[in-house]
């Protein structure tokens, strides 16, 4: 059968609409370290929509949106307090208050059982299948009853972070440069949280607390291992949100999958897959840049000692390394190997038969290596009273990270003279 | 009124050998999930009980896709082993990426979730209908805790709290002075994941008696209590595990004897919320009454402090 016979468009709309208002809004909570607010105010929502119904008599979404926000207010306030009067870590704070609240809920719930049809399955899962059935005239358009919410949301959540941008900026990095500028970054954080609050309630009912609980925190974490700049992270985490959206609810359709489980899914997978391979932050970018330095630093070094081997003998004369020798002098790991058939095949070292030796590139290249060592041998004991024999090592380290500009400058300064153990610094 | 009083007297007598095995499998939990939860605590990984039990849901789903059978071992296991899984991610995103802990504790808890709710949905699904409503095994009933629920649970607070007891020095260094534990020598990384191997114990030991959200307050707020009255780690510990022993004692006291709501469908109220509403309560009472760290004693000292010389 052809899946695409079997989307549902509107539902597509609102899954994407509401992922895209959660991955916006939570950047900042990634940012800001409290991913776990989304966690605790779609717990403790719980209790207020038990208050709204026991105060109120009824199920109005005007009701139930009053106690439910509330209930996400109390919850940051809460825990700051619990915070400061407890002296615990936030996130212990967070843990007392929301457990405590949703327990408050449950037994609301179970008190008003008989009048009230709060179906847990419901709450948590979400009722995506069913959204698109239940319909209002707009404009004299039938859509979905969720439509108009999601997409007011979507624009309240725009409106709020592209008006405030430059003060949510500063109150996210740096709160008191916030007040100094004479605003309180305490307010823009009620607000923000606010907002969080909002975004859930408006997102409980159509894709589930559990789905609200994801959506809010891998886009934006996502984001953050993609890009440094707050803008484009925002941004990022509202395409993010869309495509796991998208990707989630084609996965549920083709497996006849539950929709707000398969799109929680979809974003962990996004973030797993940005963890693994994003381009500056991820494990596999950060792995090949760390062997690449291996490498390198292996280069060097054999090229280091086939020139002060060179010195040693007659003048003019070919030093020559066996192979075994090169690659323990570079520390005999599997980069020394490597390294050695790296400078072979880059022409700065020839092999003859087991020997290894310089070519006048790799003579060239070797003479850099060696004056940034003995360069910051002779700088290191001119100016700090240490010891012969305390100067080879941090040399040996530094050799590999010294510039061109920096090794001109500490050459000007040294002077024309041998380095400490009395050895010509080579020329440039 | 009546009955609450002969219900209550029957409770105190524990002559009903099913409120016996309750009240002994959920104070078993209440010591043990206050003492490691303090661990937790003390490691800035208070909620990690949270993603564990999160995680469950699919490990159960593992479980049951393997042996085919609601057997509550295997059913157990699986749980235990995707709840290591998800804190063992969680661990290696904090360690390998710039990604803040909460941020990867936040989206092991939705996705985990989510894939256990799309495959407990399919289990479902399938003509057999015997795995139905698998999701029931961590929403946890304490009151239909069975003889060898009990004897489970029991041997795995034992087990734990052995563990803590045998490692309590080590323990000790880990939560005040990495460095020093490093320095002496001690495998830090190995007992980490120890504190981790024991939250995920008592997660899912909890999950079938009072649920995911209950078995993350009996970690949480215990030690958060305990930690109003004394800045000793061994009191502390002990303080944790009296508090959540009182607590679930209480907690199923209460359910037990406290006469049901009007019209409600089931008899009492549930267990798992009564217990961490006696908890809350005891933490309350030490944030505001604590001799020395109290809200009011700090009030009363910052008087003094301020008031004008005689």
């Amino acid at each position: 059968m052809n899946v695409f016979s079997l989307i549902d468009w509107w539902t597509l709309c609102i899954a994407a609409l509401c992922a895209a208002s959660c991955g916006m809004i939570g950047t900042f909570l990634v940012v800001r370290r409290l991913s776990l607010m989304g966690d605790a105010i779609s717990h403790s929502v719980l209790p207020g929509l038990g208050a709204a119904f026991i105060l109120t008599g009824t199920r109005s979404p005007a009701a139930m949106m009053a106690g439910a926000l509330a209930a996400g207010v109390l919850t940051a306030a809460l825990a700051a307090g619990v915070k400061r009067i407890g002296r615990l870590p936030y996130d212990a704070a967070l843990g007392v208050v929301f457990t405590s609240l949703f327990a408050v809920g449950v037994l609301m719930v179970t008190w008003v059982a008989q009048s009230i049809d709060l179906d847990p399955g419901c709450v948590l899962y979400g009722l995506l299948e069913l959204v698109s059935l239940d319909r209002v005239e707009v404009l004299g358009v039938s859509v979905p009853r969720a439509l108009p919410w999601q997409a007011g949301l979507f624009a309240g959540n725009l409106l709020l972070i592209v008006l405030l941008f430059k003060e949510l900026r500063i109150a996210s990095f740096d709160p008191h440069l916030a007040t100094a500028l004479g605003f309180h970054a305490g307010a823009v954080q009620a607000l923000v949280l606010t907002a969080v609050a909002a975004t859930t309630v408006v997102s409980f009912e159509a894709v589930g607390s559990i789905l609200v609980v994801a959506l809010l925190v891998a886009p934006g974490a996502t984001a953050q291992l993609l890009s440094d700049r707050l803008g484009r992270m925002v941004a990022l985490a509202a395409g993010l949100g869309a495509s796991a959206a998208t990707l989630g609810y084609l996965g549920a359709v083709a497996l006849n999958a539950n929709i707000a489980g398969m799109i929680a899914v979809a974003a962990g997978a996004q973030f797993l897959l940005a963890a693994a391979f994003a381009p500056r932050y991820g494990v596999a970018a950060r792995a090949f840049r760390h062997a690449a330095l291996s490498l390198r630093i292996a280069r060097e070094d054999v090229l280091g000692v086939l020139y002060r081997l060179g010195e040693r003998g007659p003048t003019g004369a070919h030093a020559v390394l066996q192979h075994a020798q090169a690659v323990r002098a570079a520390g005999a790991t599997w980069a020394a190997r490597l390294a050695c058939a790296q400078l072979r095949r880059r022409g700065l070292v020839e092999q003859r038969g087991d020997e290894l030796a310089l070519t006048p590139r790799g003579v060239d290249a070797a003479r850099r290596i060696v004056r940034a060592h003995r360069l910051w041998e002779s700088y290191l004991s001119q100016n700090l009273p240490l010891p012969l024999d305390h100067l080879h090592d941090p040399s040996e380290r530094f050799e590999h990270f010294m510039p061109e500009d920096m090794r001109e400058q500490l050459a000007a300064e040294i002077g024309d003279q041998p380095d400490p153990h009395g050895r010509e610094i080579p020329p440039r | 009124m009546n009955t609450f009083l002969s219900d209550l007297a029957r409770f105190l007598s524990l002559q009903d050998a099913n409120t016996r095995t309750v009240v002994l499998g959920a104070c078993a939990l209440g010591v043990a999930c206050g003492v490691v939860g303090c661990l937790a605590t003390l490691r800035r990984r208070a909620l990690l009980g949270d993603a564990v039990a999160h995680a469950a849901l699919p490990g159960v789903c593992a479980a049951f896709f393997i042996v085919q059978s609601r057997s509550f071992a295997a059913l157990m296991l699986g749980a235990l082993v995707f709840g290591a899984l998800a804190a063992g991610l969680v661990a290696l995103v904090r360690a390998w990426t710039r990604v803040r802990e909460d941020a990867a504790i936040g989206i092991a808890i939705g996705s985990f979730f989510g894939l256990g709710v799309v495959w407990s949905g399919l289990i479902s699904q399938r003509p057999q209908g015997a795995g139905a409503g698998l999701d029931g095994f961590i929403f946890g009933k304490a009151a239909s805790m069975t003889r060898a629920d009990v004897v489970a649970i029991t041997a795995v607070a034992a087990a734990c709290l052995g563990v803590v007891a045998l490692l309590y020095k080590e323990f000790k260094a880990l939560a005040f002075d990495e460095e020093f534990a490093a320095a002496q020598g001690w495998p830090t990384v190995a007992l980490d994941l120890v504190v981790m191997a024991l939250v995920c114990a008592c997660t899912v030991a909890g999950l079938p008696a009072v649920g995911v959200v209950m078995v993350v307050a009996l970690l949480v707020i215990p030690p958060a209590a305990a930690r109003c009255w004394t800045d000793r780690l061994g009191v502390v510990l002990l303080l944790a595990g009296g508090i959540g022993l009182f607590a679930a004692a209480v907690g199923v006291g209460l359910s037990a004897t406290l006469p049901a709501p009007r019209g409600a469908l089931t008899r009492g109220w549930p267990t798992g919320p009564l217990i961490v509403l006696v908890a809350a309560a005891v933490f309350v009472l030490g944030a505001f009454f604590s001799p020395r760290r109290g809200v009011l004693a700090q009030a009363r000292h910052r008087r003094a402090v301020e008031a004008p010389p005689p």
